[in-house]
């Protein structure tokens, strides 16, 4: 918008010479073909490819035209009887009346007024209060050639009359002609009737109407009469193949002069919500990639993980019947539900009710996410249409739904649908596409027989990010739940098998019993399980025993010790007597010696002679 | 046929043209001649240009021009053509008791 609006100004340059121009009467191309220089590249398909083009609104086709059928020219609609040609038909006129603006004349040489405003009403389509707001026409041309007799020289003046005088009273800008082949069968001079034809292609030209003119395929023509020959601008083939008593419609630009156009074969769905083409292409590799782990609603699965699945990746997990594919799948879905986020649940083999019941069983209860409209069912049974559809479908529901996850279960049953190379093909445009959308897809895949056998049916293991087998090990007389991560691309996972335990409340892995006794699994784990607690007690008692025996000899030794302390105190003391008893004795015979030494000396003194 | 025969039996035509082509011209003097010379005073015509009323074109059912309807006698029949064939002509209007001739 901003872009191209500074692109006008410039080319409108100073206002000055601009109005110069215009009062010089330069010619108006000159600055019309400057402003288209002017122009951002790519700011419309129309500007960039010099074609004026008229919008459908028909979802997906627009895209497939870059913008439409070619504006003021006629376009050609072939296919072969009940493939949708006279909705397409009437879709276009219907949606130029309300959506663009543009009444339209549906001149119909099949089906009368009324039951075409009937037929399309199961569409959705109110024609009659367009009819009645004078933005549609329709006029049922009754050729009966029954009742006609020719006569000579003629024309179709009259119907041009008619064409004319229904344009004009609504100032319409849309035509459609259906079937205008029906004129050959009632009318004889096809010679009249050709050139006829080609001029009243020419004169819808030159009336700058978008005409839409439909034809039934011929054998090896698209059309019976060859009316390719004169409406060369646009050709669009409509398919309604049959493969195994399944339809798949189809569509094809077989030509579109003056523009690009995608140009193979897309699938598209009429149904109570109108028509829709499904540009399913590959989508390249390029894709946004997310460093986000979300759970996969198993905890102890997550911890596998190392912390759950990566955002937008697709995960296949593969188990034998029973091995708790579903299971697996309605954790994740309601997980993310929980966490706010929109899922869609496809179920290919059970009926939502079922699986609602099923998982409340093993306590989860999907329906609170149902009624908030988190958590979205879509129940089809595979056999019910072609895989196209099947693709077709689960296209819409996700570009209108725009969900953050997906669960497909079960891919496998797909094959019913369809080969092995056309379920390939097919599944690998789901996953190129939820990927480009960053939708996270958990899809199951029932495999059968041996398990070491990890080919997948369909073979898309290369294109899966995680890849979880499930499958019940036989051991003892008795089956038991296992799981293992076959691989989990760009994150650092367990290799360990786990056992899949179902439990009354979701689901539960544990580690399995690696011991002297080799791997084991179920009764056979929880008997070496009681035969280790056993165990673990008796030598617990034997501690008990050997501490108690302990406790006794230190406090046995601990008294002895005692003992011998206070002997040792005893002749201490007894020591420290006998040393103080002898300093007495010392002193006292020093002091007797003193005595007696003053004794002696005073009678030495009174002895004199 | 019997309609011939019938008392009442006048001829209601109506014959739709596109203003003074050729073709037009021609319808108009070929169909006045016929019944001039097949029923004198027993039919009653009335031309109209279609340029001149363009809404009848889709009323009328109109296709093919120069258009020839014939609304009574019963059954209704359409020529269409600058009416140049009498024999299917008169075969469209029911006159030709000898279609061989």
């Amino acid at each position: 918008m901003l872009r191209s609006a500074v692109g006008t100004g410039r080319a409108k340059g100073p206002p000055d010479k601009f109005a110069a121009e215009l009062t010089d009467g330069a010619p108006p191309a000159r600055g019309f073909r400057d402003r288209r220089i002017m122009k951002p590249q790519g700011s419309r398909a129309v500007a960039a490819q010099g074609i004026a083009k008229a919008p459908t609104g028909i979802k997906g086709l627009d895209e497939l035209t870059n913008g439409g059928l070619p504006a003021g020219r006629p376009t050609l609609i072939c296919g072969a009887a009940g493939c949708g040609k006279t909705l397409f038909a009437v879709t276009f006129l219907r949606n130029g009346a309300v959506k663009y603006g543009e009444p339209g004349v549906f001149m119909s040489f099949e089906e009368r007024a009324g039951d075409l405003v009937n037929n399309v009403a199961s569409l959705g389509y109110d024609l009659g209060d367009l009819i009645d707001s004078g933005k549609l026409k329709i006029d049922h041309v009754r050729i009966d050639r029954g009742e006609i007799e020719e006569t000579g020289e003629y024309d179709l003046e009259g119907l041009f009359i008619r064409l004319g005088h229904a344009i004009d009273s609504i100032g319409a800008k849309r035509v459609v002609l259906d079937t205008i082949e029906s004129l050959f069968s009632g009318l004889s001079n096809t010679a009249i009737l050709r050139s006829e034809l080609r001029r009243l292609f020419e004169w819808l030209k030159d009336k700058g109407v978008t005409a839409v003119i439909t034809g039934e395929r011929g054998d090896g023509a698209l059309t019976r009469q060859g009316l390719e020959e004169y409406v060369s601008d646009c050709v669009i083939l409509l398919d309604n193949r049959v493969t195994d008593q399944l339809v798949t419609r189809r569509l094809r630009v077989v030509k579109y002069r003056g523009s690009s156009h995608g140009s193979n074969e897309y699938p598209f769905l009429i149904d109570d919500q109108g028509i829709s083409v499904l540009p399913v292409t590959s989508t390249g590799l390029n894709h946004d990639v997310s460093d986000e782990r979300i759970s996969s609603g198993i905890p102890d699965l997550d911890q596998m993980l190392g912390g759950g699945y990566f955002r937008g990746s697709t995960v296949l997990v593969s188990g034998m019947a029973g091995a708790g594919k579903t299971s697996a799948g309605a954790h994740f879905a309601l997980a993310a539900a929980q966490r706010g986020e929109r899922v869609i649940f496809f179920a290919l083999e059970e009926s939502p009710q079922q699986i609602i019941r099923n998982m409340r069983s093993i306590g989860l209860d999907l329906q609170p996410a149902v009624d908030k409209g988190t958590l979205r069912f879509l129940a089809n049974r595979p056999s019910l249409y072609g895989l196209e559809t099947h693709l077709a479908r689960m296209h819409r529901e996700v570009e209108e739904i725009e969900p953050a996850a997906v669960v497909v279960d079960p891919l496998s049953s797909l094959l019913a649908a369809g080969t092995t190379g056309d379920v390939h093909a097919m599944v690998l445009r789901l996953i190129d596409f939820l990927k480009a959308r960053g939708v996270t897809a958990v899809m199951s895949n029932l495999t059968h027989g041996n398990v070491e056998n990890a080919l997948t049916d369909i073979q898309v293991s290369s294109l899966i990010d995680t890849w979880l087998l499930l499958y019940n090990r036989e051991a003892n007389g008795e089956h038991n739940r296992q799981l293992y991560l076959i691989k989990s691309r760009g994150m650092a996972h367990s290799n360990q098998v786990r056992e899949f335990h179902i439990t009354n409340d979701g689901v539960r892995l544990r580690d399995m019993y690696v011991g002297p006794e080799g791997v084991l699994t179920g009764t056979a784990r929880l008997q070496q399980e009681a035969r280790d607690e056993a165990e673990r007690t008796s030598r617990g008692q034997e501690l008990e025993h050997k501490t108690r025996e302990f406790e006794r000899v230190r406090r046995q030794i601990t008294g002895q010790i005692d003992e011998l302390a206070a002997q040792l105190a005893e002749r201490e003391a007894e020591l420290r007597l006998l040393k103080s008893e002898g300093t007495t004795r010392e002193t006292r015979i020093v002091d007797n010696r003193t005595k007696m030494g003053k004794q002696r000396g005073t009678e030495r003194k009174r002895a004199p002679a | 046929m019997i309609d011939k025969a019938a008392p009442d039996g006048d001829f209601v035509l109506r014959l739709y043209v596109t203003g003074h082509t050729p073709k037009s011209v021609r319808a108009v003097q070929n169909v006045t001649k016929l019944c001039d010379q097949h029923l004198p005073g027993h039919y009653n015509l009335e031309v109209i240009d279609v340029y001149q009323q363009p809404e009848l074109a889709a009323e009328q059912q109109l296709v093919a021009a120069p258009t020839l309807v014939k609304l009574l006698p019963l059954p209704m029949r359409r020529l269409v053509g600058d009416m140049s064939d009498t024999v299917r002509v008169l075969a469209g209007l029911g006159l030709n008791e000898s279609p061989a001739e």
